[in-house]
């Protein structure tokens, strides 16, 4: 056993696997999203925007959840400031943006252009951290 | 009236232009509205009409008129037609079959279907006959069955011709007839994949040549994507003999009703324009349907007014756009259209009649009512005047629909109501 989990019992326990699913699986959701709007800037295929919809309902999907799963962790944390909180944080933003960008994405047409190309690049640069930070063995976020 | 609960969840929160909304009042109607900016906030607005029953209650007319439910339990009423004999035949049904492509068609689909009956379409014509001349129509029979959502009614030649939601047929009549001899004839297949705007209107010239069919666009603005356009948001003029057609009228977004003018013998359109540039755009329009007009539908409306939701976008095209001649106001949702005749008494004599189903995109509800655009020399001429109201109460209790507006020669006016399944007859009092 190593001394640094000795001296961090609180983060010791591995991710827990739903939650881990949940986050993990926001991440290529997200990427589908940025990816589906550039291809729909690029094109002004329609079918490209209705995937990036898709992909933002089920990223939010996986985000809510998963940030539900963040929330009962951050209250059963023992010391909530710090990571647990930090993880936390960040998801909610996640979440909320996403969800502004779905509302974004319900628009018409190019209506969707370009505010809904800039918030899915958001979406992800937000997911990618905040999964980096709740999937650290030692950030006590994803357990 | 409350807003729809399924969104209203974060409105507050992230409601960012919504706020100025303007009652009925600020609606830009005649032959030359004044159009505000584009607005849409992040949710689009949504007020949904409340169903409720008539009980003893009913419409309001003018002074001078009363009306009268004269058939009632029908099923998705649209459209009226007088036939010489004075039968009056009702098309019944409900069509579309557009696939939900984006989570907002689903959400979106479910709070609109609150505002309609539950009632399943006929997918029929009834036929309603008052023998004796009492205005009370005794007999209530089904003409025709197993249709595909008819709508647009139109006799001529001996024949009823019903604009089916994906084929134009005909019927052979003989006058007194109550039932259909055989199986309707094609004349024509119609544009009918998709069916996002399924209604097919129809009219049919003073000389029974031609017949004329109202085909709405695919989408509200293109979401759909171009390639769903095909032969959509157009007027077709179809040969009655032959079912040649050509385009007579494009760019005409939803074109929701036709009449010919009974004077001049020009063919008049209502067209339903889009949705989620803000509560005063874009005005649903009364014009005349010019032969080879392009009318702006998706690239602009109102003339030269571009709509940037579509791109890439056609400049030339913008530049061709014919602007309409007479806004009823936004998202009023004509469904009607019937030009008047002297019968229905001085003030009421020249102009059309107009059946508004009412509005779904606005948080002052406008529409939910029949009014009457006079004329003069064949154009519209002043102010409309409302002729039917009473269908919404200030509560938001919705108790019917307007939708199909039909001048009997008898001294009438005909009106279809798909939320409470009825026909109004509006007479004068003697």
């Amino acid at each position: 056993m190593s001394s640094a989990a000795t001296l961090s019992p609180a983060y010791r326990s591995p991710p827990g696997r739903l939650h881990s699913i949940l986050l993990a699986g926001c991440v290529p959701l997200f990427l589908g999203a940025l990816l589906s709007d550039i291809a729909y800037y690029q094109s002004y295929q329609i079918q490209w925007g209705n995937f990036a919809s898709w992909l933002l309902a089920g990223g939010e999907l996986f985000c809510g959840l998963a940030l539900l799963c963040a929330l009962v962790n951050l209250v059963r944390a023992q010391r909530k400031a710090g990571h647990p909180l930090t993880y936390f944080v960040l998801l909610l933003a996640t979440f909320v943006l996403g969800l502004i960008d779905s509302f974004q994405h319900a628009k018409d047409a190019w209506a969707v252009m370009p505010a809904g190309l800039v918030l899915s690049a958001i979406v992800f640069v937000l997911i990618v951290i905040a999964a980096w930070v709740g999937l650290s063995p030692r950030a006590g976020g994803a357990q | 009236m409350k807003r729809s609960n399924a969104l209203a969840l974060l409105s507050m929160a992230l409601l960012v232009s919504a706020c100025g909304e303007k009652g009925a009042d600020t609606q830009a109607r005649g032959p030359d509205p004044k159009l505000p900016e584009q607005q849409r906030g992040l949710l689009p607005s949504m007020k949904i009409a409340e169903p409720a029953e008539w009980g003893s209650q009913k419409p309001t007319v003018p002074e001078g008129f009363s009306i009268t439910p004269i058939a009632t339990d029908l099923k998705i009423p649209r459209q009226t037609l007088v036939l010489p004999n004075g039968d009056i035949l009702v098309a019944e049904g409900r069509g579309g079959s557009a696939a939900k492509l984006k989570p907002k068609d689903v959400i979106a689909g479910y709070i609109k279907a609150k505002g309609n009956t539950k009632v399943k379409g006929g997918n029929r014509l009834t036929l309603l006959r008052d023998a004796d001349g009492d205005g009370k129509y005794e007999m209530q029979t089904v003409f025709a069955e197993n249709l595909n959502a008819p709508y647009g009614l139109a006799f001529a030649n001996n024949k009823l011709y019903v604009a089916n939601q994906d084929e134009l047929v005909s019927f052979d009549y003989q006058p007194g007839q109550t039932k259909a001899a055989g199986a309707p004839v094609s004349i024509t297949k119609l544009p009918s994949e998709i069916n996002h705007h399924w209604t097919k209107s129809l009219a049919v010239s003073p000389d029974g040549r031609f017949l004329y069919v109202g085909i709405g666009s695919n989408s509200n603005i293109t979401e759909r994507g171009m390639e769903a356009e095909l032969d959509r948001a157009m007027v077709w003029q179809i040969d009655s003999a032959t079912g040649a057609h050509k385009p007579y009228a494009t760019g005409i977004r939803n074109p929701t009703a036709l009449a010919i003018h009974p004077e001049t013998g020009q063919l008049w359109s209502v067209v339903n324009e889009r949705d989620e540039l803000g509560p005063d755009l874009v005005p649903d329009y009364l014009t005349s349907v010019r032969e080879g007009g392009f009318y702006g539908w998706p690239y602009s409306y109102w003339g030269q007014n571009v709509d940037p939701r579509v791109q890439p976008g056609d400049p030339k095209k913008v530049a061709a756009a014919i602007k309409p001649d007479y806004s009823l106001g936004s998202h009023v949702a004509a469904l009607g259209v019937n030009f008047s005749l002297p019968i229905m008494g001085d003030k009421f004599a020249n102009g059309a009649f107009v059946g508004e189903h009412g509005s779904w995109n606005r948080d002052q509800p406008v529409g939910y009512k029949v009014i009457f655009v006079p004329f003069k020399d064949g154009r519209p001429a002043g102010e409309p005047i409302d002729f039917v109201t009473g269908f919404r109460d200030g509560d938001g209790k919705t108790r019917g629909r307007p939708v199909g507006v039909t001048v009997d020669p008898r001294g009438a006016l005909i009106v279809a109501d798909d939320l409470s399944n009825t026909v109004w007859r509006v007479t004068r009092n003697r």
